[in-house]
């Protein structure tokens, strides 16, 4: 288990390396530069910011002083900003986007798994149907349309939680930015569970199961639950994408001053070394979820260690 | 297990006494699509819509950007001409949002086709090929699986321009991974069949089998995985639309209708709604469509 | 006294093609420590008749008149009362040892956890009995074995584990489905063996159900042969293989390659299995059998019985022996 932990480490490390090289070079080769903003500069001006700034000297050098700088946890200037660098900005983001992005991913998985298996045990019953539904709207509703309408009932009709912004970062204020965010993965954990949920059910080993006398509960907990939750896990690594990228929107609507937002800002401004250092920083986090996810399946999977 | 092997010989038998004809897989499948009525209806909705959208602008006596200056912020009414209101520059929102939806599925559908090329050829080609070549390529996508994808998309509209035709081709490269995987796999267990053994038999090119063999015999899978991507990359562009990122004016998208209502929302709410409304139906419809096409063509007790 | 007892029994099934009458009217007596064996072509309820006594029918499976064991009917019993006998007085062994273990878990788990629910066992005592039956079943070197999963096992070593697990709580009754159906021709004998003896050992009485008529030479002191959901056949199983009575057993004999016959002499039945949903108003094999009469047609023959056989037909082959029994 040890060793497979390691061998995916190390498959990683690639993996970081293409991403990062991949955006600085779509960056770099972009026509524009970042300071094609709205006034036009000196061509004198626009020496001295580009030697300060590095950007005269050739593309390889560039390249190699940048993953360099990457390796000692540098990730450069921010041309937006002259006190802050991009590695302390992204700092000052993070907290908050990855509260948000945790919460968000372990209340999808524990409604979004509970959801499936009451749904498999009462098939097509009362309590199948009436999940069902919220299911689908979770399912449909993109993310920047679930949130108005959440922040017009629960915040303005009902008024038990405020609009939008971090505040204190009580509770109230994380309600309704996390559910936004855990819906649409809840509603789709919740039916690939399911699905998988009766197709364990009426496989092989658990009628041998049944056939021993264990008894309900042991059956569904011991023998069912495992290797019905692999689908789950397996949608787990995606997920970890797409819930940091539903995270960019929900920061905008709501207001928090996390990654996301400082992602959106950057790339409007063509702030590169912001983008750059934002891209990388995400990259990381999800290659840490994904090796996690693999992990966690070859832990339900016995099968998938022997590889 | 029992049951179903039970099953299928009583069927088989019961099929063989009432009427001894072939029934082909596609008539079986349609079959069981025309018992699902949440399908039936859905399909009824969509094609309805799409047809609104592309007949419908030549209808509306109104233009999606010319502004009305005696109806500025309209609320609906059949009375103003406006059934569905103005925005706050007097543009007519029916016509927008037919306009819009024409955007919106034009670019799905663009980006589906995209990335089912893509996807289906590399899948083919790698599962076909089999070995090192495909262990490498099938490598390559769990790597580009691995990367935020919308974040490139991003990265590539701020870079070069926001071009609708690059958010297509954007968009259907960020799809096409999955369409690869499944046709792999597919194609895997193809290449095993006695057709395709008599076709290398007789001669024929690697290439010319995957074409003509392969790829026909893919199309159910295909088509379904097809019309589950359609509604995900509608709701991408809406996505990226309502950030800024996708489509640009003076064309308006359903997300850029929804992320312009949303801002205005509490005083002109009609502005949030007809968009949104249009919008959920259409992921809900083509939802249930992709749905009940996958389970008639795999149906498996549900 | 009988160890089991059907009555009456009958299972329907309710699909979207009609109802399906998988077993009907069906009279059977297992006795203690028998050595029983049902034969039947697939879909001849074989199967299905002992899922039902199991209580692991499919959802949309309903069965009616008695399944007496241990004085209780197990058709009236809940789930939860089923689970007191399953497992610990009636055990089954299913027919592919592939996918009849979890993969997930190890078999140490899967071995230990029949002992500790139905015994009450503490997880080092199961462990003991466990390893002790494993050694009985004749695996080699059980306790390293013991902490593996099922898919770094043999074939042969899994169908051993099933074994080890239908008889670990010594049960009364063990029911094998189709023991060696998936198993290679060199280890079916192994297996086979396995079973009679541990059987005899511990007292239980096996009811093997198959269709090789091979396997049941090897395991059965009687036969019960189906059709249709009908037994049509119930004898010992000499005499089912010297004197058939049922024409359908004769067919069954003739359809496959034996030994003391001519080579050319294998005969395959003609014409299709019943179908279960719109079963023939009379005897379910008349339409395939070469003696049928028109009474044969009209109404379905009862199992009677005739000296030492018990027997579904109207012109029993060896009816003028039987007569004069």
């Amino acid at each position: 288990m040890i060793r497979y932990a390691l061998h995916r480490l190390l498959t990683t490390i690639p993996v970081l390396w293409i991403a990062i090289t991949l955006s600085f070079f779509t960056l770099r080769l972009a026509p524009g530069g970042p300071f094609d903003g709205e006034r036009p500069l000196s061509p004198a001006v626009m020496k001295n910011l580009a030697a300060h700034y590095n950007l005269d000297k050739p593309l390889f050098t560039q390249y190699w002083n940048y993953l360099a700088d990457v390796m000692r946890g540098d990730l450069g200037p921010s041309f937006a900003s002259d006190d802050f660098t991009v590695t302390d900005q992204l700092l000052q983001g993070l907290p908050f986007t990855v509260t948000i992005g945790l919460s968000a991913l372990l209340i999808a998985l524990l409604v979004g798994v509970t959801a499936g298996v009451i749904g498999a045990l009462y098939q097509n019953k009362m309590p199948d149907y009436g999940m069902g539904f919220i299911i689908l709207v979770g399912l449909v509703i993109p993310n920047f349309l679930m949130a108005p309408i959440l922040q017009l009932i629960f915040g303005i009709w009902l008024d038990v939680v405020p609009v939008g912004g971090w505040g204190n970062g009580s509770l109230p204020y994380l309600a309704l930015p996390i559910t936004v965010l855990a819906l649409p993965h809840a509603a789709r954990i919740s039916r690939l569970t399911r699905g998988s949920m009766i197709e364990v059910l009426n496989s092989n080993f658990i009628r041998t199961a049944r056939s021993k006398g264990i008894g309900a509960r042991l059956t569904i907990i011991r023998h069912a639950l495992k290797p019905a939750m692999m689908p789950v896990v397996s949608y787990l690594g995606p997920a970890a994408s797409y819930l940091l990228t539903g995270s960019i929107v929900v920061e905008q609507i709501f207001g928090l001053p996390g990654i996301g937002r400082l992602f959106v800002t950057a790339a409007l401004n063509r702030d590169y070394g912001m983008v750059l250092g934002t891209v990388i920083l995400y990259m990381f986090l999800i290659v840490l979820l994904n090796l996690l996810v693999d992990i966690a399946y070859a832990w339900l999977d016995p099968k998938v260690r022997a590889r | 297990m029992i049951l179903n092997t039970l099953r299928e010989e009583i069927i088989a038998d019961t099929f063989n006494d009432l009427a001894p004809e072939s029934r082909s897989l596609t008539q079986d499948a349609i079959r069981r699509l025309l018992r699902n009525k949440a399908a039936v209806v859905s399909m009824f909705l969509v094609g309805f819509l799409i047809l609104a959208a592309f007949i419908g602008p030549s209808l509306v006596p109104y233009n999606y950007e010319d502004p009305d200056w005696g109806a500025l912020k309209v609320a609906p009414s059949t009375a103003s001409g406006h059934y569905f209101g103005t925005d706050q520059n007097g543009r007519d929102l029916l016509a927008r949002t037919l306009y819009g939806t024409r955007i919106s599925l034009a670019v799905a559908l663009t980006a589906t086709l995209v990335s089912v090329g893509i996807g289906v050829l590399y899948g083919a080609v790698a599962g076909y090929i089999g070995g090192r070549t495909d262990q490498i390529m099938m490598r390559f996508v769990d790597i580009m699986y691995a990367l935020p994808y919308l974040m490139f998309v991003i990265l590539l509209m701020v870079i070069f321009g926001r071009n609708v035709y690059l958010l297509f081709a954007a968009i259907g490269a960020l799809e096409w991974l999955t369409m690869a995987r499944i046709v792999r796999g597919q194609t895997l267990s193809l290449k095993e069949r006695e057709f395709v053994e008599a076709a290398r038999a007789s001669g024929q090119r690697p290439f010319k089998i995957i074409v003509k063999h392969i790829i026909p015999n893919l199309l159910g899978p295909v088509v379904i995985y097809a019309a589950l991507t359609i509604p995900e990359i509608i709701a991408i562009e809406s996505f990226l639309s309502y950030l800024g990122f996708g489509v640009q004016e003076p064309l308006t998208s359903l997300g850029t209708l929804i992320s312009e209502g949303a801002s205005i929302f509490e005083v002109l709410p009609w502005l949030l709604w007809f968009p949104a409304v249009v919008l959920v139906t259409l992921l809900m419809g083509l939802l249930f469509i992709g749905d009940g096409l996958r389970d008639a063509f795999d149906p498996k007790d549900r | 006294m009988a160890l089991l007892s059907l009555q009456d029994y009958t299972i329907r099934f309710d699909t979207p093609e009609g109802e399906v009458q998988a077993v009907s009217g069906m009279n059977l007596s297992i006795q203690p420590g028998e050595r029983l064996a049902i034969v039947g072509e697939s879909g001849s309820g074989k199967s299905q008749t002992f899922l039902g006594v199991m209580g692991l029918l499919a959802k949309n499976g309903t069965t009616t008149g008695q399944a007496i064991f241990d004085g209780q009917d197990l058709l009236k019993l809940t789930s939860r009362q089923l689970d007191k006998v399953r497992g610990k007085d009636i055990t089954m062994v299913f027919q592919d040892p592939m996918t009849a273990l979890n993969p997930s878990l190890r078999i140490s788990r899967q071995l230990t956890e029949q002992l500790e629910v139905h015994q009450g066992l503490s997880p080092r005592q199961a462990t003991a009995e466990a390893l002790q039956m494993l050694e009985r079943v004749g695996i080699p070197d059980p306790i390293r074995r013991f902490r593996l999963y099922p898919h770094e096992l043999s074939g042969g070593m899994r169908q051993r584990v099933v074994i080890a697990m239908a008889l670990l709580c010594k049960p009364k009754l063990l029911i094998a489905d189709e023991p060696t159906t998936a198993l290679d021709v060199t280890i079916q004998a192994q297996i086979l063996d396995l079973f009679a003896d541990l059987a005899a050992d511990l007292g239980t009485a096996l009811v093997t159900i198959t269709h090789d008529m091979g396997v049941v030479a090897g395991i059965a002191d009687r036969v019960v042969v189906m059709y249709g959901g009908r037994i049509v056949e119930d004898a010992g199983v000499d005499r089912i293989f010297d004197n058939p009575a049922h024409p359908y057993t004769a067919a069954l004999l003739n359809s496959i390659p034996r030994v003391d016959k001519a080579r050319s002499a294998i005969a395959p039945i003609p014409g299709q299995p019943p179908n279960l949903i719109r079963l023939p108003q009379g005897c379910a094999f008349h339409t395939r059998c070469a003696y049928a009469t028109d009474k044969c047609r009209e109404t379905p023959p009862n199992l009677t019985a005739k000296g030492p056989v018990r027997v579904a037909c109207y012109h029993p082959l060896t009816e003028r022996e039987l007569a004069d029994a």
